[in-house]
């Protein structure tokens, strides 16, 4: 240490326990717990120096970045000759060279008595996501404040996030005490106005401290400059005595009813078979009683097997394979819990959204929605409000922009397992994955259920889809005809139809103009219009495939995205994607219609090709080349391919 | 570990009560991460450098499966210069684990006879970068797993566990996908592989401590030994075969060192220890003043951003 340091020195004592006995000090590093927390502030803040402070005086840093430490405080650190914690923590080089923290980093030291893992999350609103990402796996939050300032519309905006996000414990740590003459009233006086605050968003309770990371006040020891922080009337105790003793996490969710999301099936041979996970909540003895979700089938737990031998009990956080006395269906996506005790299933929720995307949620659009190990397709409805995140206030929104939070409705595919979240994190939190990116673009988690989705069941009907098609001495399926405005679909469709009717096939067209009178005439041209129109499309063809139909769609259907939404309505096999090729220069050319004229001057707005996007199919069934083929050879290839393959 | 698990030791209201170790988080949590991979992925593979850390990550690949073998290989990026004890225990640990292990040579390397000796920064380039770059091309693996610790160094503190790279293999550090809860996204465009890093949030100590309490065997290089070295530009090297280049009257001396980290032999600097045994080596790292890292040359090419710049061009 140099001069330039300050003055309180490190009370950790495992130096000595280390050079003394160090078996000693392995069996009680081995029975260290973990503490997962964020801390929340703006560089302005001190967070960085706070967190640099907190591995410095539990010496998790060496000598030698030490030294690079105070060379580099000399030269690019903001504490003039002292020492800069800051740097020890802000890692990528562009943030090094803006002088702020932009994604989340995690941070790692030790105590006597646990390992903590500290998530640095960024602090300005356009990094809400970042926090929100970070809280996600936070047993507690840190929310900075500086003395100075008191609590400004980001500590708002933090303690906002963090609990919505159900991080439970929140430390309200109001830093450069030492600016403000370690001031008791400054302290009381933030202390009420957050305490109010707080109240109005649902926390119930906090634990506040007045500290210096620079100076290392109330950090590991009391601190003599602040006589009057004692219990009762405060909390009295020190951020690292605070940061060991409180709950963790895991130890909430043991108490709760057992889950285990299955990840995958182990089964080396035919002797044996078991089902691997990471156990949510709860816990897990030979013998229990449990059910498989959704299929509902019971058992009993007949061995928990690990390398390391069998398990008498296995608990929360704990990653296990379970088998069963029974054979009975268990798959990745299952879940299994106890069988007095299950969770529900559900297709409609309500769910809070964090969107975490450049590009703005589209209402109507399928995602993929992982929840635990299961994953659907699912549709987001337009929001019911967002919430502005600076003063809680709810507004009325058509769609989630990036960062923004806000509540809708949620509809999937298949029957989920879940929980709310606030009864299970990993039961109730989720993801929405584009599926044309692949990008994870936003996080969920579920508020509750919808009545209707429990209250409208399935009606078994007597003559079913096969018995339709048996009787038109068919197979029926799906046609889908997609491509430019003028491309030649329509033309195609109806040519192939006619040949497919002379056949004797029994077909239907859907053509885009013509159901725009009808079924659609309430749809506009936006993009969640659009997708809505296919939506609709896609379900009347579905029907009229279980009546038996060959059904033939002629629509510019622009969207991959939306393709593969109906593709994914029908049996494997039955959709038929038909790729009409024509260059936007040769279709712009015929403009049959005369719209592609009108597109370009501007009175048609949203016009696929021109200031609206056609994604091409990747993988069609059938590719048309209109440059090379007639639309009779079109029309044979089309009816070849789906007679050939049916 | 003993299968007494939750040995934990935490106070609530004043009252001791026992739940999981940190450790035994850690473990849970990357057990969970590999199942994930191999429940999603199509074809991955674990890198194994046969260090400790890769020694951990195969361990707790063979926890995650027991009682199947891991259903991936191992993959050995082999420079053909790490230490001879190092192929060793590669061989046994394939042997006992019941994996595949495959051995990549990159050709060109190969053919031109690189070495550190004569070649300095290239050597690593040609052997490592560009050679993991071809045998992942070559065999098609989209996920491949790798050793990489969060508390090694600033910019892998930032890196996902799950960790997107392009069709040539770069990192974009600004483009990462949110990793919420524990939910990971493996889904990858035409192209794209994923590096995952099971053991993201171990730190030093926690790998060492786990190889103490699983008694998973690590190459004998950890340990002091008396072992022929000669010194360097202030580096001790370790003379492990004739084709060591010594000068005109130089002779290696016999020393007591041992290894904190293992690459290739003439690149890797040997401390002079007398920790014989695991909770000795552990002390000594404890109290030791340099952090791990810095028994290699790597972090400092570029500035203090050498490992950042690195792993853009497709460094693991």
């Amino acid at each position: 240490m140099t001069e330039t340091t300050t003055t309180t020195e490190p009370v950790y004592v495992v130096d000595e326990l280390i050079s003394k006995d160090i078996d000693a000090y392995l069996d009680q590093h081995e029975h260290k717990t973990m503490l997962r927390f964020i801390t929340c502030g703006s560089v302005d803040d001190g967070k960085s120096t706070l967190i640099g402070r907190l591995l410095y005086d539990s010496k998790m840093i060496f000598e030698d970045q030490l030294a690079a430490l105070e060379s580099d405080s000399k030269k690019v650190g903001t504490q003039g000759q002292e020492i800069d914690f800051a740097l020890l923590v802000d890692g990528l080089a562009a943030e090094r060279e803006q002088g702020i923290t932009i994604d989340v980093a995690y941070r790692f030291f030790n105590t006597e008595k646990r390992k903590f893992i500290v998530a640095d999350c960024p602090g300005h609103e356009q990094y809400t996501r970042n926090m929100v990402t970070g809280a996600s796996t936070a047993d507690l939050a840190v929310i900075l404040i500086d003395a100075r300032k008191g609590v400004l519309v980001q500590t708002r905006r933090h303690s906002y996030l963090c609990h919505l996000i159900g991080i439970r414990n929140i430390v309200l740590a109001v830093n450069k005490m030492d600016l403000v003459d370690y001031s008791q009233e400054v302290f009381d006086k933030i202390v009420a106005d957050y305490t109010e605050f707080a109240a109005s968003i649902g926390i119930e309770s906090f634990t506040a401290m007045p500290i210096s990371g620079f100076k290392g006040d109330n950090i590991t020891t009391l601190s003599p400059n602040t006589p009057w922080y004692q219990a009762p009337r405060y909390a009295g105790i020190t951020l690292v005595d605070h940061l060991e003793t409180v709950e963790v996490l895991s130890s909430v969710d043991a108490d709760k009813p057992f889950r285990l999301p299955v990840q995958w099936v182990n089964r080396p041979n035919l002797d044996f078979r078991g089902f691997s996970g990471l156990i949510a909540t709860g816990s897990v003895k030979p013998g229990d009683a449990i059910r498989v979700l959704p299929s509902g089938k019971t058992s009993k737990v007949s061995r928990i097997v690990t390398l390391d031998g069998d398990l008498d009990e296995a608990v929360a956080g704990q990653s296990v394979t379970v088998c069963f006395e029974d054979e009975i269906d268990c798959s990745r996506g299952s879940v299994i819990s106890t069988a007095d005790n299950p969770p529900q299933s559900a297709d409609q929720f309500e769910a809070t959204f964090v969107w975490m995307a450049d590009e703005a949620m589209t209402p109507g659009r399928a995602y993929w929605f992982k929840l635990g190990t299961q994953m659907v397709s699912a549709t987001v409805h337009e929001p019911k409000y967002t919430v502005n995140v600076n003063t809680m206030e709810h507004l009325a929104a058509k769609t989630l922009e990036l960062n923004a939070i806000g509540v809708a409705e949620l509809v999937t595919d298949k029957q989920v397992v879940f929980e709310s979240y606030a009864d299970n994190r990993t039961l109730g939190g989720f993801i929405l994955i584009d599926k044309m990116t692949n990008a994870t673009v936003a996080a969920g988690m579920i508020n509750f259920s919808l009545r209707r989705s429990q209250n409208v069941h399935w009606q078994a009907l007597d003559i079913d889809r096969k018995q339709h098609a048996n009787l038109k001495n068919q197979k029926p399926a799906v046609l889908w005809f997609t491509g430019l405005s003028g491309s030649g679909k329509s033309t195609i469709a109806n040519l192939v139809e006619k040949k497919l009717h002379r056949m004797n096939r029994h077909t239907f067209l859907l053509d885009g103009d013509n159901v725009r009178h009808g079924l659609n005439k309430d749809l506009g041209f936006t993009e969640a219009d659009r997708i809505e129109n296919i939506r609709r499309v896609g379900e009347v063809a579905k029907l009229m495939t279980d009546a038996g139909l060959i059904v033939i769609t002629a629509f510019i259907s622009p969207f991959q995205a939306d393709r593969e939404m109906v593709r994914a309505m029908l049996p494997e096999g039955e959709f038929f994607e038909v790729f009409i090729d024509t260059p936007l220069k040769v279709a712009e050319a015929r403009d049959v219609k005369g719209l592609y004229k009108k597109a370009r001057s501007g009175q048609l707005k949203n016009f696929t090709g021109i200031d609206s996007p056609y994604e091409a199919p990747r993988n069609p069934e059938v590719r048309i080349d209109t440059t090379t083929m007639s639309p009779e050879e079109a029309a044979t290839l089309i009816v070849d391919t789906l007679l050939g393959d049916i | 570990m003993s299968p007494l698990y939750g040995q934990g030791k935490d106070t609530k209201n004043g009252e001791v009560m026992t739940t999981l170790t940190h450790l035994e988080r850690l473990e849970a949590e990357s057990i969970h991460i590999i199942r994930e991979v191999v429940a999603e992925a199509e074809k991955p593979v674990m890198l194994y450098s046969v260090g400790k850390d890769s020694a951990v990550m195969l361990h707790l690949a063979r926890k995650a499966f027991y009682p199947s073998p891991p259903p991936f290989p191992l993959l050995h990026v082999d420079t053909t210069w790490k230490f001879r004890a190092m192929y060793e225990l590669r061989d046994r640990m394939a042997e006992e684990s019941g994996m595949d292990l495959l051995v990549y040579h990159n050709p060109e390397a190969m053919e031109k006879g690189i070495n550190p000796f004569d070649h300095g920064p290239l050597h690593t380039d040609m052997w490592k970068t560009e050679g993991l770059k071809q045998a992942l091309d070559k065999y098609g693996f989209d996920a491949a797993f790798g050793g990489a610790r969060r508390d090694e160094e600033k910019s892998r503190a930032k890196e996902r566990i799950f960790s997107f790279r392009t069709s040539s293999h770069g990192w974009d550090p600004k483009n990462q996908r949110p990793e919420l809860w524990n939910l990971y996204n493996a889904r990858k465009n035409k192209g794209e592989s994923i590096r995952v890093f099971p053991i993201s949030n171990w730190t030093e100590l926690d790998v060492w401590q786990y190889i103490h309490l699983n008694d998973i065997p690590i190459v004998p290089l950890y340990f002091a030994e008396e072992r022929p070295t000669v010194e360097r530009d202030g580096m001790l090297l370790m003379v492990d075969d004739d084709r060591f280049p010594l000068e005109p009257g130089e002779v290696p001396l016999m020393r007591s060192v041992r290894f904190r980290t293992l690459g290739c032999y003439p690149l890797t600097g040997a401390v002079e220890s007398e920790a014989k045994t695991l909770p000795e080596v552990i002390q000594e790292t404890l109290l030791t003043t340099t952090s791990e890292r810095q028994g290699r040359a790597i972090d400092k090419d570029a500035g203090g951003a050498g490992m950042e710049v690195k792993k853009q061009q497709g460094y693991f």
